[in-house]
Order: structure tokens, then C-alpha cells, then sequence
């Protein structure tokens, strides 16, 4: 039942971009998060950061006009928007670490109750490989996963340890999903809004640890994309 | 004073065996592709490469790992579109890894050059990548000691450059080559065009020549990406 209502990429990235707000300064992860940018609330100019060196790139050029030293993390063609600015790459990881960026938002095989995060490796075969994740989780004033609620075989992916290879510890402040909008606070999940067709005990049992609530749980209402 | 050369085979001549190369770039924006492929004419072994990659295809970095030049790579993401190079010597236990989340890399090279020996950083705090490390706790939360990186060498890719050593870089071809230029003994780069000293803005300088040894033109510079997507091999 839950496939049937659970929400799309598109729409967990869609619900996300609600809260970016105006002038926010924002890195989306490579892959999923990347969609958010596509549904930046009209009437708002965020910021974008890519790790390798620009501030304030666009979308990607129309097919033919790429130029291969104007790409961004997923080392994609982009485009610049006005008053992009470039910088090397110890003043990019500097906006990073530093506290300036006001959202990160990343994929995750896990996050726990704590906030620790686990998006990095599966295991211990085949080449790692981690980039900026590890940095990214340090530093954002907000930093923001998106994810399905579960993984495909139907198991949590919100769980009270993590149990893949950690990427940060005490890092995630919010989680949204393809059921539910789960805040973490004091070791806690904090449920703040859920799909209003399935009930607390529905979306409980599909979750790893205790889900909290604090005053009204929102209904999650987003539109068909 | 000019720090130009003629060609790019006598800026890597000496680059000795077993010698530590930094190489410019992410991805194929900024790498410095003639530069490396002179690199492979010249053929040192053993050396350890320091990217943020591992290389792509049959080209570049990967052109080196297949022409078995390198024993070591210090990278953050050694996966690529077509990271066969570096992934089969890799699982067959013929390169050595060592992997390095991105920001620290960038600030491992930036310390060497500043001169700073160890820094702490939030970054890999809890996680196998900090193990063994010295953790510290600073105003209550728990930091990474992390060392500097230094280089033999470094080759960048830049877009201006004069006969003092001043660069500029074409847009987010920037990237690891200003750090690098300032982490290595001898530092080489090609750009793209070399105009008179007093050519490049004083204020428009990006990497001043103090931190860059020698100077090679290399017109209408090969794009990897480009190379890559045609199925180019150097070899």
C-alpha cells in the first residue's frame, strides 16, 4: 500500500525546496538532491555552491553549448547566473566548514536518531570513494536529507544506529522522505508532518526507532509533478 | 627573470622515480592534459599521484596508471564515468589508495603551502576515515588532526601566465591548481597563452609567480571531457 502512495523523487525534492528560502546560500548533493534546485519556489534566488570552486550557477546549457571547464560537483555542464563568483578549492571546503552555507541537502542509505549519517559506502568491497560528503556534513547551519522512507527491500532507512559505514556523526537536522517529515532533535526523531493517508502507527512501523511527536503533526500535501 | 620553456617535455624532464605529483583539476576542468601525457613520454615510475580523481578512460591520469607509472593515489572520489584504469589495478592490489574527503584534501595542500604542519577539522570526526588520527575537543566539539600534503612536483593547468610565473584560470578550471602551485618544490605550468610581463593586471593576478617554477604555452588546450566522450587513448 505504501508504494502506492508514497511520494516520487520529484516530490520529496519539491517539498524540500519549500523550505530554502530567499538569498539562502545552498549545496545540493550530487544526484537526487540536485532535483531541488528544479523546483525552487517562484519569487526566490537562492544561492547555489558547487565544492569544485563556483557560487551562483544555473541550469544545465541546452545540449551542444557546454563548456567542459564550467561544471559542478557532479561534473555536469552548467550555467552561471549574474553575480556567480569562482574560487578555489580551499575557499570552496572554507564556505563549507566555515559556517556560511545556510543549507546542505544530501542523499542517505541511513540516518539515525542521532543525526548520524551513513551515505557513503555499503561495505568494504569494491573502490570507496567519498568527495565532499564528509565535509558537507560540517558546517551547513541546516543540513537536510532526502531519501525514500525505506530502502527497496522494504527495510528502515531512519533507524536508531546506523549500521553502513558512517559519513558524520550528529550532523542531520531534518529528513524528508517519501511518508513524512522528520526533524532530529536531542537524539530524537521529531515527526512534523506525514502523508495524510496513512496513520502514526502506519509510518511507525515502517520506521527504524521511536517517532516523536510535539504538539500537531502537519499533513504532507504535495502537488501531482 | 622568465620562467618560460620552450617545450613541455623539458618542463618534466626531471621529474624523477618515486617522486609525489600533484596534478590540477576536477574532473577534466582544469586538468592539465599535455602536461600529463608528456609525463607518460618521459615515463618515471612509482610515483604517488595527489587529484581529487583517479582518472577517466584511456587519457589523463588514467593514461598513467595503464602505463603503470603509479604506485599511490591520494584522492577523494576515485570513481569517474569510466574509472576501468584506476578500478582494476585497484581491486587487483596493484595501486595503493589513499582516500581523503575532499575539503581536507583542499586544506592538506592549502596548509603545506602555508606552512602549517597539522590543522583540525570537524570533517571525518566518527568515521573510518579518522581512525588512528589524534582527535581534540575545541570549545566542546570533537576536531580531526589532520597533516599537510606537499609535492615534488605540481602540474596545473592555467589560462594566462607570464615569464614571472603569474596565472589566471578560465572559469571553474580554478579549482586544486592555485593550492597546488603553492604545496609543491617546483610547481609547472601550462596556460593557455603567454603574454609580457606587466600582460596580466596586478589586480587580476590569481596565483602571484612566487608560488610557480616554470612556464609552458599550450594553445587551444585539449579538453578531457571532450577527449573522453570521443574515446581517445594515449598511450
Amino acid at each position: 500500500m505504501m508504494d502506492d502512495i508514497k511520494l516520487s523523487n520529484d516530490q520529496i525534492a519539491w517539498r524540500a525546496a519549500q523550505d530554502i528560502e530567499d538569498g539562502a546560500y545552498v549545496n545540493l548533493g550530487i544526484g537526487f538532491p540536485e532535483k531541488v534546485a528544479q523546483f525552487t519556489v517562484e519569487g526566490r534566488e537562492p544561492v547555489f555552491h558547487s565544492e569544485n570552486g563556483v557560487l551562483g550557477f544555473g541550469p544545465a546549457p541546452k545540449p551542444g553549448e557546454e563548456d567542459w571547464d564550467l561544471i559542478n560537483a557532479g561534473k555536469k555542464a552548467v550555467t552561471l547566473k549574474p553575480g556567480a563568483a569562482f574560487f578555489h578549492h580551499a575557499d570552496s571546503f572554507s564556505m563549507v566548514r566555515g559556517g556560511h552555507l545556510d543549507v546542505a541537502i544530501l542523499g542517505a542509505l541511513q540516518v539515525a536518531q542521532t543525526g548520524d549519517l551513513a551515505n557513503w559506502r555499503v561495505g568494504n568491497k569494491g573502490v570507496p570513494a567519498v568527495g565532499g560528503a564528509m565535509d558537507l556534513v560540517h558546517g551547513a547551519k541546516r543540513v537536510a536529507v532526502i531519501t525514500d522512507h525505506v530502502t527497496k527491500n522494504g527495510d528502515p532507512k531512519l533507524v536508531e544506529t546506523c549500521t553502513f559505514p558512517l559519513t558524520g556523526v550528529q550532523c542531520v537536522t531534518r529528513v524528508y522522505t517519501s511518508l513524512a517529515v522528520v526533524d532530529i532533535e536531542d537524539g530524537h526523531f521529531v515527526l512534523r508532518e506525514k502523508l495524510p493517508q496513512i496513520s502514526f502507527d502506519e509510518l511507525q512501523a515502517v520506521t527504524g526507532a521511536a517517532l516523536k511527536t510535539q504538539g500537531e503533526v502537519g499533513d504532507l500535501v504535495v502537488p501531482e509533478l | 627573470m622568465d620562467k618560460t620553456l620552450a617545450t613541455l617535455a623539458e618542463t618534466v624532464a626531471d621529474i624523477p622515480d618515486g617522486a609525489t605529483v600533484m596534478i590540477g583539476g576536477f574532473g577534466g576542468s582544469g586538468a592539465p592534459v599535455e602536461l600529463i601525457h608528456a609525463l607518460i613520454d618521459a615515463g618515471p615510475k612509482d610515483l604517488t599521484v595527489i587529484n581529487n580523481n583517479a582518472g577517466t578512460g584511456r587519457i589523463g591520469i588514467a593514461a598513467m596508471i595503464d602505463a603503470g607509472m603509479v604506485r599511490k593515489m591520494i584522492c577523494s572520489f576515485p570513481k569517474s564515468s569510466d574509472p576501468r584504469a584506476f578500478t582494476e589495478r585497484y581491486l587487483a592490489g596493484e595501486i595503493e589508495l589513499e582516500l581523503v574527503p575532499q575539503g581536507t584534501l583542499a586544506e592538506r595542500i592549502r596548509a603545506a603551502g602555508a606552512g602549517i604542519p597539522a590543522f583540525y577539522t570537524p570533517t571525518s570526526y566518527g568515521t573510518e576515515l579518522a581512525e588512528g588520527k589524534p582527535v581534540h575537543e575545541f570549545d566542546g566539539r570533537p576536531y580531526v588532526q589532520e597533516r599537510w600534503l606537499k609535492a615534488d612536483y605540481a602540474l596545473v593547468k592555467a589560462e594566462l601566465g607570464d615569464a614571472m610565473g603569474n596565472l589566471t584560470y578560465r572559469l571553474a578550471a580554478r579549482n586544486f591548481n592555485p593550492i597546488m602551485c603553492m604545496a609543491a618544490t617546483t610547481t609547472i605550468a601550462q596556460v593557455s597563452k603567454i603574454v609580457p610581463v606587466g600582460g596580466i593586471d596586478a589586480e587580476q593576478v590569481i596565483t602571484p609567480g612566487i608560488f610557480v617554477n616554470r612556464v609552458v604555452e599550450v594553445p587551444n588546450p585539449q579538453q578531457e571531457e571532450l577527449l573522453i566522450r570521443s574515446g581517445a587513448t594515449y598511450a
